[in-house]
């Protein structure tokens, strides 16, 4: 007998039984279904959380950050230089492992006004054009400043959606979204032009809540207007977005020379970085590219440590570790519900032989041996199976839609191929051992006895 | 050389530590184109002769040798193509698959011999048409009467062209116009040259076949055949 016919008799057999086939295929349905639409619920997670590692630069990206000079080198602090233009310039030539590298020099406690409105940013910072790039910003509405608004130290500024709201009115209370293209503001004495806006940065469930909520009705105003207070929905595990909201950049010559000049030597405003941004090529190479790095700037900052780099490894590797836990304990539970289901369908194999006695004494007395008999109850206790894994890859975009029905606001769940591969494996896997102990059962059957059982 | 070969065939069965004797020191030689009937009460043993004689059971002592092949020793795998390729079974109560329409069921042995669809087709339809049955192969079983089951089930036992056909009770199952119908087809059979073994009870049914052996006990009690007696109907 050869495979096809077996696969054929075993769908005739499922099909003569529908009602308890389909039955049978429901535990593996629901395993399936379960296991997907779980690895697709940690997914979504997945990519929930690492949403804000992306937000700020990515696991590429690794600071330099000014670290007291080492105790045994406390005799040199006069020479320390610190992180200057020069480290930039040096980095940019000698270290190819790096790709970017973009300066940073920041004031604190700035207030920014406009027509009796004022706005502290708590990001204003002086750099380059490749800041964009570095942070992971996008310019919405008009431009990044150049690299001849930087030369040229022009007064001109892209600010974050967060210092528009605060300046010009936010959406929320104006009604419309004003774009302050052009407009003028004043930062500490000075005039800005406005020559850019970022888009608003939102974690993907504000994004939903918000959409959500533009299609209720507004709830009825009763007594005064006041403040509700805080612990709203509005604050929470988006401090990453709302500080990338805060951001107002200007050119890094227009920090030097305008905001620098009451500090320094020589007549020269002072021209210490306040940080310094990297990002490497390739992130394999990470410790390779923090060496070169760090042998590059040990000649520029004269053999002394002043420096320190501070790279997102661990938050990397704590998503990593509780994606790796959920996916452990889903898939756990999973397997369990699948193995079931496959207990299941070895209980219908056992069941559906003994009904089948007399059919299995005819095929052995017309010639069918034990192998023939075996692969026939194996076939049907596989095919039961693999129907059960397709019914329920189909099933499991129903149950990712009931779960985002149910709440909208969390991370899309993702089916994945991964997911569906394993799934399908793993239920093709079941059959093979649900089928393995009724197909013995029944190859090693008597015929005489088979023929004579009523 | 015979067909079939049996020599001091016997065959024990232990039931609650008392030793059972169903078949005690049997020979018997077949020869091709014979049409034998093994008669016997219940109980005698015949079934179990017919069992060993069908490859379906192996004897516990003695020799069997079937188309010059040794089988009491053979491998189950071994058995199982012997059963297929060389011999062909009739039982009592039909034995055809309920699930299986007319066709399948007389295609059901050469599914087993690997032969294609084609030609499964091609013969099943031919092993019908000799038992004037090919207009009912796509009826299901239950469609049909006893006696129609019974032509399915010879057509089954004819398809892959056996070198012996057993039949156990072939009629046991019938009311007596059926089953005289049923007898003519393998007289019939029998005349086109091919080897029949009938299991009966019945005395008036195995003084059809030219040789009748009668089992007692477990032992050949009476060997009646005509060719040697001179009486040789035709």
């Amino acid at each position: 007998m050869n495979f096809f016919n077996a696969i054929a008799i075993g769908f005739k057999e499922i099909w003569a039984h529908k009602f308890r086939s389909l039955l049978t295929m429901l535990g593996i349905i629901l395993g399936v279904a379960s296991l997907v639409a779980m690895s697709a619920l940690i997914k979504g997670m997945e990519n929930g959380m690492r949403e804000a590692l992306v937000a700020i630069g990515g696991l590429e990206k690794i600071r330099l950050e000014d670290q007291d000079i080492p105790v045994y080198q406390q005799h040199l602090a006069d020479q320390a230089v610190g992180t200057t233009i020069a480290d930039v310039y040096a980095l940019e030539k000698s270290a190819p492992l790096i790709r970017l590298v973009t300066p940073e020099m920041r004031v604190r406690d700035v207030t920014i006004t406009r027509a009796g409105k004022s706005f502290n940013s708590w990001n204003f910072t002086g750099t380059w054009p490749g800041a964009l790039e570095m942070n992971e910003h996008v310019v919405e509405h008009g431009r990044m400043f150049n690299e001849i608004d930087d030369e040229s130290a022009r007064n001109v500024c892209v600010i974050g959606t967060a210092a528009r709201d605060a300046l010009f009115g936010s959406p929320d209370e104006v009604g419309r979204e004003i774009i302050p293209i052009g407009e003028h503001i004043n930062i500490k004495g000075q005039i800005f032009t406005v020559i850019g806006m970022f888009k608003h940065y939102e974690s993907e469930q504000d994004a939903k809540r918000r959409e959500l909520e533009k299609n209720k009705p507004k709830e009825e105003a009763t007594g005064p207007a006041r403040s509700r207070g805080w612990g709203g929905s509005r604050r929470g595990s988006s401090g990453i977005f709302y500080y990338k909201n805060n951001t107002v950049y200007i050119p890094l010559n227009t920090m030097w020379i305008k905001f620098r000049s009451a500090t320094g030597l020589n007549n020269l405003p002072d021209q210490r970085l306040s940080s310094l941004s990297m990002k490497i090529r390739d992130i394999s190479q990470l410790e390779p590219a923090l060496q070169q790095a760090k042998n590059v700037l040990m000649i520029t900052h004269r053999g002394i440590e002043d420096f320190s780099f501070q790279t997102q490894e661990n938050w990397a590797d704590q998503i990593n570790s509780s994606i790796r836990n959920a996916r452990l304990s889903g898939g756990f539970i999973s397997a369990i519900s699948l193995l079931v289901g496959g207990i299941g369908i070895m209980n219908i194999m056992l069941a559906s032989i003994t009904e089948r006695i007399r059919e299995i004494g005819i095929r052995k007395a017309v010639g069918a041996t034990f192998s023939d008999v075996f692969i026939q109850i194996l076939v049907e206790s596989v095919v039961i199976a693999l129907i059960g894994a397709v019914a329920g890859l189909m099933a499991s975009y129903g149950i990712v839609r009931i779960l985002v029905m149910i709440s909208p606001t969390e991370n899309s769940p993702m089916i994945t191929v991964d997911a569906m591969a394993i799934a399908f494996a793993f239920s093709a896997g079941v059959g093979v051992m649900a089928g393995l102990f009724p197909a013995l059962k029944a190859a090693k059957l008597d015929p005489i006895q088979a023929l004579r059982y009523e | 050389m015979s067909l079939v070969e049996l020599r001091n065939v016997s065959k024990l069965y232990h039931l609650g530590g008392e030793e059972i004797r169903a078949l005690d020191d049997i020979s018997l030689d077949i020869e091709s184109g014979e049409f034998i009937s093994i008669i016997g009460p219940s109980g005698s043993g015949k079934s179990t002769l017919m069992h060993i004689l069908g490859c379906l059971d192996s004897p516990t002592r003695g020799s069997i040798q079937l188309d010059g092949t040794m089988i009491q020793n053979a491998s189950q795998r071994q058995l199982a193509a012997i059963r297929n390729q060389k011999i062909g079974f009739v039982f009592q109560f039909f034995n055809l698959l309920p699930k299986l329409n007319v066709l399948q069921n007389v295609e059901l042995p050469m599914i087993y011999s690997g032969k294609n669809a084609r030609e499964r087709r091609d013969r099943a339809m031919a092993a019908l048409k000799l038992v004037d049955l090919e207009n009912r192969m796509k009826h299901r079983p239950f469609q049909l009467s006893g006696g129609q089951q019974q032509r399915v089930a010879i057509a089954r036992a004819l398809v892959n062209s056996p070198k012996i056909i057993f039949a156990d009770e072939p009629t046991g199952n019938l009311d007596s116009h059926t089953g005289e119908a049923i007898l003519e087809l393998f007289s019939t059979l029998s005349q086109e040259g091919r080897t029949i073994a009938l299991v009966t009870h019945d005395p008036e049914i195995a003084a059809r076949t030219p040789r009748r052996i009668e089992i007692r006990d477990g032992k050949i009690a009476i060997h009646v055949d005509m060719k040697l007696a001179g009486l040789e109907r035709k």
